[in-house]
């Protein structure tokens, strides 16, 4: 680790890219339609891309993703979520893209130690959004079938939503203003997608969320159990 | 050009058939341009079997490449490396991709993709039957790479020089790209090879999984091969199946060799006379077995792809609604400025 | 169409600045944004392209195979359109 570059912050935002790539891989071979599994997939590889150089600010990638505790993860809960149907995974994109694109161009804009980094993200992570918004219009403003799907699964992940802005050490961004531009551009979306934008707690005792600090949702355990099981059984082992 | 489009409109003339006089011509000018290398596109006239043919195949080539997906799939979310993760998700996303070209080729033959997956997924046609062998331990996707990805490399480079012009092009895409889906199997099971003596024992022990039904894609032999004679006539297919297992055979052989893995052949030795390597028989039983649908994975691939396909239908019907409601949208103009994002 | 068949679009590709758009292969999609995006994943994904059009397929006319003399032919036997139709003595330059 080097000095100039926060560990906590490192791992926080590599951890968010290294469970959703994998989330998001879990689709492979089951997408809705093929141009989707092509779709799907860019955004995996662009994610574990991001995870990787994150994860090597902090310490050895693998050693990282691979040997820690899940109560050392430090992802949000929003990324961990299950998949649950393609409106609950897009839903789920709206909301962490949104979040990741004004938080890196922000970070890119600066000159502080995730600067390079975000530079390159923040075009990526700007088609992800695209990619949300896409659907989440088509699937919004599709038939009466989707639009409750699409309702559903952005209510059922709203309660996820407020943890992003929580501080964490060593990340500097204005949190407020990064949550007044997320309600902003989610806000938009989902009213252009005819979808309404959810009520409910996003933080407070009944909000969900507390990755950051080390507290998980129970699908995560199973989760890690996968990634980690190769791995882990075969100590000292390289690939 | 050849399009997919200009099928459509081509395909409306082929229904008012063209008088027997006319066809005899089309027949000449069409074994004339074959006969000189040259390529057939997809507005050309051409007789009915070579059409029924390159659909079938291309088809099958198509729903390999979608079907492949998932024994590879498989090991994506357990990969022990993230390194190795990264590369399995982009090998995988390039069959998806492969399986689109291809798709895209066999459209401009007047066949929609939508009818090559409902035959696919009623069993109408075929995938390449080394897919229904299952993916058991993290060598497995090494032994793809190195067996599997060579042999269909093998296979699909004399493709590239086949007669109809948009599967030759898709070949060429297809072959550029796979070029590292096979050095990163290679490279896989070399990393496994010299590890740790588990490590070892499983790529070993992969090896003799994939060997023989790798040996099995090339297809029955010769005398045995239904369409094979017609298919080299049309300069569909260059080379035989025979030939290509054995070109296959002398390429693995050193390459096993440098991997510090043995095939499991006791009968493969070098012939100094053929300058070949004779190989021991391969059981055609098991072929013809999992072809018919007694394989391990057969059913599950199936339906796998068959609730891949059910479980999205909402989603395509609500894109399908989308754009019809916001018509405007569809085919307007000045693509080319948001195009340049990409 | 059924309600699930995505119609079909022919995909243009710049493969860098000077160069114009070729014809990349085809792809099916709902509408114009998202074939323009699939494009993007599918054929550009190894960094191939600059720019992309993506064309209803149905929106292509082509000429038809029983044209192909009275189209073709007329241009194949006008040799003065082409440079090397010319004799130019050795050494004269820039011609």
């Amino acid at each position: 680790m080097t000095a100039t570059v926060p560990a906590t912050a490192a791992l926080a935002l590599g951890d968010d890219a290294l469970v959703l790539s994998h989330r998001l891989g879990e689709w492979a071979g089951h997408a809705p339609v093929l141009e989707e599994e092509v779709a799907l997939a860019n955004i995996v590889l662009d994610l574990l891309g991001q995870a990787r150089v994150l994860l090597s600010l902090a310490g050895d990638e693998d050693e990282l993703a691979y040997l820690r505790e899940e109560r050392a993860f430090r992802n949000l809960q929003l990324v961990e979520q299950p998949n649950g149907d393609f409106a609950h995974t897009i839903a789920r994109q709206l909301y962490f893209s949104t979040y990741q694109q004004l938080l890196y161009a922000e970070l890119a804009s600066g000159d502080g130690p995730f600067a390079p980094l975000a530079a390159k993200a923040v075009k990526e992570v700007a088609y992800h959004r695209d990619h949300a918004e896409q659907w989440t219009l088509r699937l919004g403003d599709g038939t009466g079938t989707s639009h409750e799907r699409m309702q559903h699964a952005c209510d059922a992940l709203w309660r996820f939503t407020g943890e992003m802005f929580q501080p964490v050490e060593g990340l500097d961004a204005d949190r407020a203003a990064l949550e007044t531009r997320w309600l902003e551009s989610v806000g938009d979306v989902l009213g252009r997608a005819t979808l309404t934008l959810p009520e409910g707690p996003r933080t407070g005792a009944w909000s969900a969320g507390a990755g950051r600090q080390g507290l998980h949702t129970e699908p995560f355990g199973r989760m890690l159990a996968e990634m980690q099981h190769l791995h882990r059984s075969h100590p000292g082992a390289s690939w | 050009m050849a399009t997919a489009a200009a099928q459509r409109t081509a395909g409306s003339e082929a229904d008012g058939a063209p008088d027997p006089v006319d066809t005899t011509a089309y027949q000449h000018a069409f074994d004339a341009a074959v006969a000189a290398d040259e390529r057939i596109e997809p507005r050309d006239w051409m007789p009915d079997a070579y059409r029924a043919t390159l659909v079938r195949q291309i088809a099958q080539h198509a729903h390999s490449e979608i079907i492949g997906m998932q024994p590879e799939a498989n090991w994506i979310t357990r990969a022990p490396s993230l390194r190795r993760k990264a590369i399995l998700m982009a090998k995988v996303q390039d069959e998806a991709g492969h399986g689109l070209y291809l798709y895209s080729a066999a459209e401009t033959l007047g066949t929609g993709r939508d009818e090559l997956l409902d035959k696919l997924h009623s069993g109408r046609q075929k995938y390449s039957s080394i897919f229904n062998y299952p993916t058991l331990t993290w060598a497995d996707v090494g032994a793809i790479g190195w067996l599997v990805d060579g042999a269909a490399i093998t296979n699909q480079v004399p493709l590239c020089r086949c007669s109809y012009g948009p599967y030759a092009r898709a070949m060429v895409r297809i072959c550029k790209e796979e070029s590292f889906h096979q050095r990163q199997g290679y490279e896989l099971l070399l990393a496994l090879s010299k590890g740790t003596p588990e490590q070892h024992a499983m790529a070993q022990d992969a090896v003799n999984r994939w060997w023989w039904p790798s040996l099995m894609m090339f297809g029955p032999p010769d005398d045995e091969s239904q369409h094979s004679a017609q298919s080299m006539t049309w300069k569909i297919k260059r080379h035989s199946n025979d030939e290509l297992r054995q070109r296959f055979v002398d390429i693995c052989v050193p390459q096993a060799e440098s991997l510090g893995l043995t095939l499991p052949d006791p009968e493969l030795r070098w012939n100094e006379e053929r300058g070949h390597h004779d190989f021991g028989p391969i059981d055609w039983t098991e072929f013809w077995e999992v072809l018919k649908g007694n394989g391990p994975c057969n059913e599950q691939r199936i339906n796998q792809r068959r609730r891949a396909h059910d479980e999205g239908a909402w989603v395509r019907e609500a894109a399908a609604a989308y754009a019809a409601k916001h018509t405007g949208s569809a085919g307007g103009t000045g693509h080319e400025t948001g195009a340049t994002r990409a | 169409m059924s309600t699930t068949d995505w119609p079909l679009w022919e995909v243009f590709v710049r493969s860098r600045r000077g160069l114009s758009h070729t014809h990349a292969g085809s792809l099916h999609a709902p509408d114009a944004e998202l074939a323009l995006r699939n494009a993007r994943d599918l054929y550009t994904r190894r960094g191939e392209g600059v720019s992309i059009w993506v064309v209803p397929a149905t929106a292509i006319t082509a000429s038809s195979p029983d044209e192909k003399d009275p189209f073709f032919e007329p241009a194949a036997d006008k040799p003065y359109r082409h440079p090397t139709f010319y004799e130019i003595p050795e050494g004269v330059k820039h011609l």
